[in-house]
C-alpha cells in the first residue's frame, strides 16, 4: 500500500534543502491551505451535485441535466452564480458580528478538515490527541450559527439560532460518548493510532455489539450536528422560512452552505475513521490473499469511499423522514441516547477488560 | 319545521315568518339576542352557517343561517334595522364563535357594528379604507380610496361597544398583544401559510401564546363585483376561490340558480358532475397529502403526490380544456360533453389510485416522526368544532358527521352508496386520516357511476337572459375543505342584488387560536397544515 508520508517528506527535504527550516515551514503552510482550500471547494461541489441527484432519484425527478453532461457542472455554475452576487447589508444588524458569523461557520469545519485522514501519510496534523482535537474545533461552528442568528436582527432567524444552540450541546453529548467508546477501545486519542489499530479488521467488526451500538448513536447524533433532516429545525424551511440564515445573500450565504456540506463530509469522515477503519482497506484475518487484493485499492479511494456511503444514508434519512419537533429531538437526546450512550461505554469497557473482542 | 314556526312564535310574538325551503324569521333587533339565546339553549340550534349582511335601500341588516346539527334542520332569521348613519346590532359571538369573523366581515363591508363583539376591526379590508364596499351607497370614486403605497400601520388596539347591565351603550378598547410580547409574523409570506395569509404570533420560547389572524391579502371584492354582472359571468368567479374545489364551487352556484329558475337537470350532466366532483376532491386531498408532509419537512412526500395528481389534472384537461380553472359547469347543464376517452381514462386511474395510497401509508403516515408530531396535537372538541363552525373534514375528524352530500344530497349523492368518515380523536392525526380515507371513498363513488353514464343531452337549453324571481335563495354543497354556500337575493333583474359567498376556509382559521394555544411553533404548521385552508376561498 503507497504511503503518501514518502512524498510529504521528500517535498519537505528537498525544502529544507534550499532555504531556512522557517522559510521550508512557511512554503509548506501556504501550500497545505491552498490544497485543502482546493479540496474544500471540490468535495462541496461534489457533495451538492451529488445529494441534489440522489434526492431527485428517490423523488422521481431527473435532477440536474442540462449543464455539462448529466449536470456535473451544475453546481460549478450555482457556486460562479452565488461568488457574483450582491452582499446585502441590513441596516439595523450588528454588522461586525453579522459579516463574522459566517467565518466562523467556515473556519470550523477547515479546522476539522486537518485531521482527517484521507490516506495513508497523508493528513495535515497527527498529534497524539487527534480525536480531542476534532471534537474541540468542530463545536466552533455553533458560535457562528448562533452569531448569526442573533446579529441579524429578525425573529426567525433568532429562533433558529437559540434553537440550533439547543440542540447542539445536546446532541454534542452524545458523539463526545460514541466517540469515547470507541476510544476505549482503540486505547489511543491519536488517529493515525486508530487506524493502525484496525489493521486486522474494522472496529465495528471486532467491536461487535458496543461498536454498532456506537455507531448507530453516532450516525443519529452526527446527523443532527449537522443540521440536517429530520434534525433541521435550526433552518425548518416551513417553520421559519430558512432559520439563522435567512438574512444573509451572495456568498455569506455560500459559506452557511458550503460548511453544511463539508460538514456532512466530515461527520461521515469521522465515522468511517472510527469504526470503518479510515483509509484501512476490509482485512480479514486469515484470508491472505484476499487481504493483498484489497491493498492494491488505494487508501485515498478507501477513505473517500466509505465517506460517501456514510454520507448517502445520511442524505437517505433527510429525504424520507418528516422534521421533529424541537421538544422531541431534545427528549431523544436526554432521555434515550445519552443513558443508552454511558451504558454502552461502561459495556465497552467490561468488553475491554475482560478481552470480549475479536 | 312547522313545529320550530309554532315554537319560535310562542316564544316570540313579534316574530314573522316566510316559508320557503328554509323557514324564515323576522325580527326586530331590539328582540334578536334573546331569540339567538332561545334558538341555541332551547332548540339547539348549534351550528351557525353563516351571516349575510345586507343593504336593503332603506333598512339594513342580516341575515342568519343556522343549522341544529341533531336533525339538519335550518332555519334562518332576519334582523333589519333602519338606522343607516349608526348601525348596531346585538352580537351573538357569546353563543357561537364563528361569529367573531363573520361579524367582522359584516362590519368590514356594511359598516354595521356589533354590540358586545370583543373586537370590531376591519376584517379584509385595509383600516384606512373609507366607506363599507357592499353598501348601495358606497362611493366607489377612485380618489376616495387611491391604491396607497405606504405600509398599513399595525393596530395593536382594538375597539368594542359594550352593553353595560343597565342597557347603556360604551365604547372600549381591548389589547390585542402588549408591548413586552414577542410577536413574530408568520406571514403573508410564508412557506406554511400555503398563501398570501398572515398570523400575528406572541411565542413564549417555543411556545404559542396567541395568535391574531389578518386575512384579505388576496381579496378581490368577489362578492361586490357579481353584483353588477348577469347570472352566467357570476359563474367564472366561483373556480377561482378554492381553486382546489373549483369544480365543487361551481357547482354550488349552479344549484343555487337552477333552484331559483326550477330547471331540471338532465341526468347524463348529473352524472358527470357527481364524477367531477369527486375528482376534483381527489385532486384536492392528493395536494393536501403532499403539502402537508412538505410541512412537516417531509419533502419526498410531496413529488409522490403530485406525481399522482397529475393524472386527475390530465383527465380535466382533456374534457374542461384547463387545468386550474375549468369553466366547465353551466346553469342547466354542463358547457361540452366528455371526451371520448374520458370514463376509460377515469377508470385507469381509480384502479391505479388504492395502490398508491398504500405507498403514502408506508412513507409517511407509518413513520413514527410522522405519528409523534401528529398524535394528540391542536385537539378540537366536537362542541368546539360546531361553535367555531369548522367542518368538512376537519370537523368530521372531531366527530361532527358534517357532511352536505350525506345531510342535504345534491347531484347524484342520495343514489349512490358511500360512507361518511368520522373520527373521534380530533387531532391532526385524524384529520390527515380523514382525508386520506375519503379518497378512497371518493373512488368508490365514482366507479358507481362511471359505466353508468346515461346518453342524452349533457345541458337544457337556457334563455339568453337569465333572470331569477324575487327571493333569497342558499345552497351549499361539500366542497373539498367543508361546505361552500351561496346565497342569492334576487328582485329578479338579470344580475343579483346580493351574492354571498360563504367560504369553508374562513371558519377554519377562526378556530386556528385555540388549537394552538401552549402548543410549540411547528404544531402551527402542523394544525394549519391539517386544516388545509386556502386563501382565495376565505378572502374571496
Amino acid at each position: 500500500m503507497f504511503d503518501f508520508s514518502i512524498v510529504t517528506h521528500w517535498i519537505d527535504n528537498l525544502l529544507r534543502s534550499v532555504m531556512p527550516g522557517w522559510g521550508a515551514l512557511l512554503i509548506e503552510f501556504v501550500l497545505v491551505g491552498v490544497v485543502l482550500l482546493l479540496l474544500y471547494a471540490v468535495l462541496a461541489l461534489f457533495y451538492i451535485y451529488f445529494e441534489r441527484k440522489v434526492c431527485a432519484f428517490f423523488q422521481c425527478r431527473l435532477g440536474p441535466n442540462r449543464v455539462g453532461p448529466y449536470g456535473i457542472f451544475q453546481s460549478v455554475a450555482d457556486m460562479f452564480k452565488i461568488l457574483i452576487k450582491e452582499l446585502i447589508t441590513l441596516n439595523h444588524s450588528d454588522k461586525f458580528l453579522f459579516n463574522l458569523a459566517p467565518y466562523l461557520v467556515i473556519v470550523a469545519s477547515m479546522l476539522a478538515f486537518g485531521c482527517l485522514p484521507f490516506g495513508k501519510g497523508l493528513q495535515v496534523i497527527d498529534f497524539n490527541i487527534g480525536i480531542f482535537f476534532l471534537i474541540a474545533v468542530s463545536s466552533i461552528g455553533v458560535l457562528g450559527i448562533l452569531l448569526a442568528g442573533w446579529s441579524s436582527n429578525n425573529k426567525y432567524t433568532l429562533i433558529g439560532a437559540i434553537r440550533s444552540g439547543a440542540q447542539m450541546v445536546s446532541y454534542e453529548l452524545s458523539i463526545g460518548f460514541s466517540v469515547l467508546t470507541m476510544v476505549v477501545f482503540a486505547g489511543t486519542m491519536s488517529i493515525t493510532g486508530i487506524v493502525e489499530a484496525q489493521s486486522n479488521g474494522w472496529f465495528i467488526f471486532t467491536g461487535h455489539i458496543p461498536a454498532i451500538v456506537a455507531f448507530l448513536i453516532y450516525l443519529v447524533a452526527g446527523t443532527a450536528e449537522t443540521n440536517r433532516g429530520p434534525f433541521d429545525l435550526p433552518e425548518a424551511e416551513s417553520e421559519l422560512t430558512a432559520g439563522y440564515h435567512t438574512e444573509y445573500s451572495g456568498i455569506h450565504f455560500g459559506f452557511f452552505y458550503l460548511a453544511e456540506y463539508l460538514n456532512l463530509f466530515i461527520v461521515s469522515g469521522v465515522a468511517s475513521l472510527l469504526f470503518l477503519g479510515g483509509w484501512m482497506p476490509l482485512h480479514i484475518p486469515g484470508w491472505e490473499s484476499f487481504n493483498q487484493i484489497m491493498d492494491y485499492i488505494p487508501s485515498v479511494i478507501w477513505f473517500f469511499g466509505k465517506a460517501v456511503v456514510i454520507s448517502f444514508i445520511i442524505i437517505w434519512f433527510k429525504w424520507t423522514f418528516p422534521r421533529l419537533r424541537i421538544d422531541q429531538l431534545l427528549r431523544l437526546e436526554w432521555k434515550y441516547l445519552l443513558p443508552l450512550n454511558l451504558i454502552n461505554l461502561f459495556i465497552m469497557v467490561l468488553v475491554v477488560i475482560y478481552g470480549l473482542h475479536f | 319545521m312547522a313545529n320550530i314556526q309554532q315554537e319560535i312564535s310562542s316564544f316570540l310574538s313579534e316574530a314573522t315568518f316566510v316559508e320557503g325551503p328554509i323557514l324564515e324569521v323576522s325580527v326586530p333587533e331590539a328582540k334578536w339576542h334573546e331569540l339567538a339565546l332561545y334558538l341555541h339553549d332551547k332548540l339547539h340550534f348549534d351550528y351557525l352557517v353563516s351571516i349575510v349582511g345586507m343593504d336593503w335601500g332603506e333598512t339594513m341588516g342580516c341575515v342568519y343561517y343556522l343549522t341544529r346539527t341533531a336533525d339538519n334542520s335550518q332555519v334562518s332569521v332576519k334582523v333589519e334595522i333602519a338606522d343607516r348613519e349608526n348601525p348596531l346590532i346585538h352580537s351573538i359571538t357569546d353563543l357561537w364563535k364563528s361569529a367573531l369573523l363573520y361579524e367582522r366581515e359584516v362590519y368590514d363591508f356594511f359598516g354595521i357594528r356589533f354590540i358586545n363583539h370583543p373586537d370590531m376591526r376591519r376584517l379584509f379590508l385595509r383600516n384606512d379604507w373609507v366607506g363599507y364596499p357592499l353598501r348601495k351607497d358606497y362611493n366607489a370614486d377612485p380618489e376616495v380610496n387611491p391604491i396607497r403605497l405606504e405600509h398599513e400601520a399595525v393596530d395593536d388596539v382594538t375597539h368594542a361597544i359594550v352593553e353595560t347591565p343597565d342597557g347603556k351603550l360604551e365604547e372600549r378598547t381591548n389589547t390585542l398583544f402588549g408591548p413586552e410580547e414577542f410577536v413574530v409574523n408568520i406571514g403573508p409570506q410564508h412557506p406554511a401559510t400555503h398563501g398570501v395569509l398572515r398570523l400575528r404570533t406572541s411565542l413564549d420560547g417555543e411556545n404559542v401564546k396567541k395568535i391574531d389572524v389578518y386575512c384579505g391579502y388576496v381579496h378581490r371584492g368577489i362578492e361586490k363585483l357579481c353584483e353588477s354582472l348577469t347570472y352566467p359571468q357570476t359563474l367564472h368567479f366561483a373556480d377561482r376561490l378554492d381553486y382546489l374545489s373549483a369544480q365543487q364551487n361551481r357547482h354550488a352556484v349552479c344549484l343555487c340558480i337552477e333552484d331559483a329558475l326550477q330547471v331540471e337537470v338532465p341526468a347524463r350532466a348529473q352524472y358527470v358532475r357527481t364524477i367531477m366532483d369527486e375528482l376534483m376532491r381527489i385532486s384536492s386531498h392528493l395536494l393536501f397529502w403532499s403539502t402537508f408532509c412538505m410541512d412537516l419537512g417531509g419533502t419526498t412526500a410531496f413529488f409522490y403526490g403530485f406525481r399522482d395528481r397529475e393524472k386527475i389534472l390530465d383527465i380535466f384537461e382533456e374534457t374542461c380544456g384547463a387545468r386550474m380553472t375549468f369553466n366547465y359547469y353551466t346553469i342547466g347543464g354542463l358547457m361540452a360533453d366528455i371526451h371520448p376517452d374520458f370514463q376509460r381514462k377515469v377508470k385507469e386511474f381509480c384502479a391505479y389510485l388504492p395502490a398508491k395510497l398504500k405507498e403514502y401509508h408506508t412513507l409517511f403516515t407509518g413513520n413514527v416522526i410522522a405519528q409523534q408530531r401528529m398524535k394528540g396535537v391542536g385537539l378540537l372538541s366536537r362542541e368546539d368544532a360546531i361553535s367555531y363552525g369548522i367542518a368538512g373534514p376537519s370537523g368530521r375528524a372531531s366527530g361532527w358527521a358534517c357532511d352536505v352530500r350525506k345531510n342535504h344530497p345534491y347531484a347524484l349523492y342520495d343514489k349512490v352508496e358511500f360512507n361518511e368518515v368520522v373520527r373521534t380523536e380530533g387531532d391532526v392525526y385524524a384529520r390527515y386520516m380523514v382525508r386520506l380515507d375519503e379518497i378512497l371513498e371518493s373512488i368508490h363513488i365514482i366507479e358507481q357511476l362511471i359505466d353508468n353514464i346515461p346518453e342524452g343531452d349533457y345541458a337544457v337549453k337556457m334563455k339568453p337572459i337569465i333572470k331569477l324571481p324575487e327571493g333569497r335563495f342558499f345552497r351549499q354543497v361539500e366542497a373539498s375543505r367543508g361546505p361552500l354556500g351561496i346565497f342569492i337575493e334576487s328582485h329578479g333583474d338579470k344580475n343579483p342584488y346580493r351574492l354571498k359567498i360563504n367560504s369553508a376556509c374562513l371558519p377554519l382559521v377562526g378556530g386556528l387560536d385555540p388549537m394552538c394555544r401552549n402548543g410549540k411553533i411547528a404544531d402551527l404548521i402542523a394544525i394549519g397544515g391539517s386544516l388545509d385552508y386556502v386563501i382565495p376561498d376565505m378572502d374571496r
